[in-house]
């Protein structure tokens, strides 16, 4: 509410020569509001980011460094990547690293593979049963993950596949959202250009490999990358499905650290930022298709 | 979809007759067996009294009477129920603010809207962890605190505070999340109706309240709706800052809190696991039914 109410004040003077920021109409925007509306983004940024900051800084403060300090000293005096070095040698982190890796990239390729051809069939293909399939997901999609973790426990105990990686990544291999998603992808397509190629002979897999699947690249991205960004994150299923230390992923593996070594801040913290930090990575190189993402899934979801 | 290209298409079904099942087949095959199943096997399991190595027996409705005579199930429903009291005004205003000040395409904003953002992108672990150490009892903020002379505070050690921490954390994930979509509502008002109210004397803050929030209501039914369904399902973030058990007296835990600690493992009671994860659908749906229910009123 600040925000808006300190920008109450009457009309200023325009100044000769002050500087020439425009917004998105052209408009010029008055320098107390620009001065204002700056001070606000830093207060901002330093609630959002300077925690990230702070971890990042405590990770590499030695072990003579006081951490505790009141008041806080916010740089390491000699950064150092001991503490690191010692996540390595407390819990296999470079493995579970490894393990990350392997089922967020395995979900990327299921979910991909998986909702683009399921999305191809709900938005073109004619069958009979095709509202009953577009219905299925609909209805997956509604079933919230957390009532039914159990169930999906004993069923992945009668599969033979808990504690394994594999069970990690199956049940959010093909998202119902995301065949939702692609199908209405495929749904905005114009057909004329399909119909021509189906007049040219092309047969569905045709249709579907070179002409529709090229037309939605953007849709197919926003799914990659938000499978990639679930599976690295996810807590609440791998803290079930698995039980052996030695097959835990980055987000298991961390609370594991947390839970014994609760009392070693530094040693947390390093283990924190290795696992945060390849996706800050993949934000700062695709920030476009997150936010396409948030619009897209909000939306329809 | 009287479309002529489209019974050509059902013709291509004679030469290739599975195809269309083929395309739909992995994705029915993984949602049907890995999330239908499980939620009618919830369903089901809610009515008996299966163990996890012990196949259970029908006892009808023996599960839910029990939860009744639960003070643990009242203590999860409270505070799952208190976090959706505490959370969803926060996260139904403060980004919509937020949006409001990053909407401006002033020089560098686009740094601005990514920075904000950063804690969507990072796990929910992650950010636990460094707010329990930011809270921490010699964590930064009571070093602050202190140094401004209020002295220190135990966020983590008592209960209320516990969970009070826990939704700010919640709050603080998800305001990058909720602004990026008021942002794309935002970019829907028509600047004619800003300027109009403005050439009628009305001030930012009137202009916010007659102009900006009746434009995007219909985002912030959305966004409570959204926000409403996932702090009733709050699970990792009291987690990680109360402990497995809860906090003191496992007075901090959660519904789902409280169906991951009952179901798993060699002991787990999953018919009344799956029974406190119907109340847990039930309370979803209500939920649902009840912001959208809401807003039909205020229409009318």
């Amino acid at each position: 509410m600040s925000v808006v109410e300190k920008v109450r004040p009457a009309p200023a003077p325009s100044v000769p020569g002050e500087a020439r920021v425009t917004d998105e109409h052209g408009r010029r925007i008055r320098v107390w509001e620009l001065v204002l509306r700056y001070a606000l983004l830093l207060v901002v940024l330093a609630l959002t980011v300077g925690p990230f900051l702070w971890q990042l800084s405590t990770s590499l403060k030695g072990p003579t460094e006081d951490i505790f300090s009141s008041p806080p000293s916010f740089l390491p005096s000699r950064p150092t990547l001991h503490n690191y070095e010692r996540v390595a040698d407390t819990i296999p982190v470079w493995d579970y690293a490894l393990n990350s890796l392997k089922v967020a990239t395995a979900n990327v390729v299921t979910n991909c593979v998986g909702s683009a051809l399921a999305g191809y069939a709900l938005a073109r293909l004619r069958y009979r049963g095709r509202r009953a399939a577009t219905l299925a997901f609909i209805l997956a999609m509604l079933v919230p993950v957390e009532g039914i973790v159990i169930a999906q426990f004993t069923t992945m105990r009668e599969l033979g596949l808990n504690n394994t990686l594999i069970g990690v990544v199956l049940p959010g291999s093909i998202g119902a959202m995301n065949v939702l998603l692609m199908r209405n992808a495929f749904a905005n397509l114009p057909y004329e250009i399909e119909e021509a190629a189906f007049v040219d002979g092309a047969n569905t897999w045709q249709r579907f490999l070179r002409i529709a699947l090229p037309s939605v690249k953007g849709t197919l991205a926003v799914v990659a990358i938000f499978a990639f960004m679930g599976a690295w994150d996810d807590f609440l299923w791998p803290l079930i499905v698995l039980s052996d230390p030695s097959r835990f992923t980055l987000t298991i593996g961390l609370n594991y650290l947390h839970g014994t070594f609760a009392n070693d801040e530094r040693l947390v913290a390093a283990g924190t930022v290795i696992a945060v930090a390849p996706l800050i990575a993949l934000f700062a190189c695709l920030q476009r298709y997150f936010f396409r993402g948030v619009g897209e899934g909000a939306v329809k979801g | 979809m009287a479309n002529p290209a489209m019974s050509r298409v059902t013709r291509v079904r004679r030469h290739l007759p599975t195809s269309p099942w083929l395309f739909a087949a992995p994705g029915l095959l993984i949602t049907g067996v890995f999330v239908l199943y499980p939620f009618v096997s919830t369903l089901v399991n809610s009515l008996t009294d299966r163990r996890t190595l012990i196949p259970g027996h029908f006892v009808g409705l023996a599960n839910f009477r029990e939860l009744l005579h639960d003070d643990m199930f009242w203590t999860g429903l409270r505070n799952s129920s208190l976090y959706v009291v505490g959370v969803v005004p926060a996260l139904v205003i403060l980004p919509l603010l937020l949006a409001l000040l990053v909407q401006k395409n002033i020089p560098g904003i686009t740094f601005f809207r990514s920075a904000f953002y950063t804690p969507v992108v990072a796990s929910i672990v992650v950010v636990g962890l460094i707010w329990v150490w930011l809270l921490d009892e010699r964590g930064l903020v009571n070093s602050l605190l202190e140094a401004v002379g209020i002295g220190r505070v135990g966020f983590l050690s008592d209960q209320w505070l516990l969970l009070l921490s826990a939704m700010a954390v919640t709050v603080w994930k998800g305001l990058g999340y909720y602004m990026i979509i008021y942002l794309a509502a935002l970019a829907n008002v028509p600047r004619e109706l800003h300027e109009a109210a403005a050439v009628d004397g009305a001030g930012p803050v009137r202009r916010f309240l007659t102009v900006t929030v009746p434009a995007v209501r219909s985002t912030m039914v959305l966004v409570a709706a959204l926000s409403s369904v996932a702090a009733f399902k709050v699970f990792s973030e009291v987690y990680l800052m109360a402990g497995p058990s809860g906090g003191p007296a496992g007075e901090d835990t959660t519904l789902v809190m409280l169906v991951q600690r009952t179901g798993t493992g060699l002991t787990g009671r999953v018919g009344y696991a799956s029974a406190l994860s119907v109340v847990v659908f039930v309370v979803t749906v209500a939920l649902m039914l009840l912001v959208l229910r809401t807003d039909r009123r205020e229409e009318s």
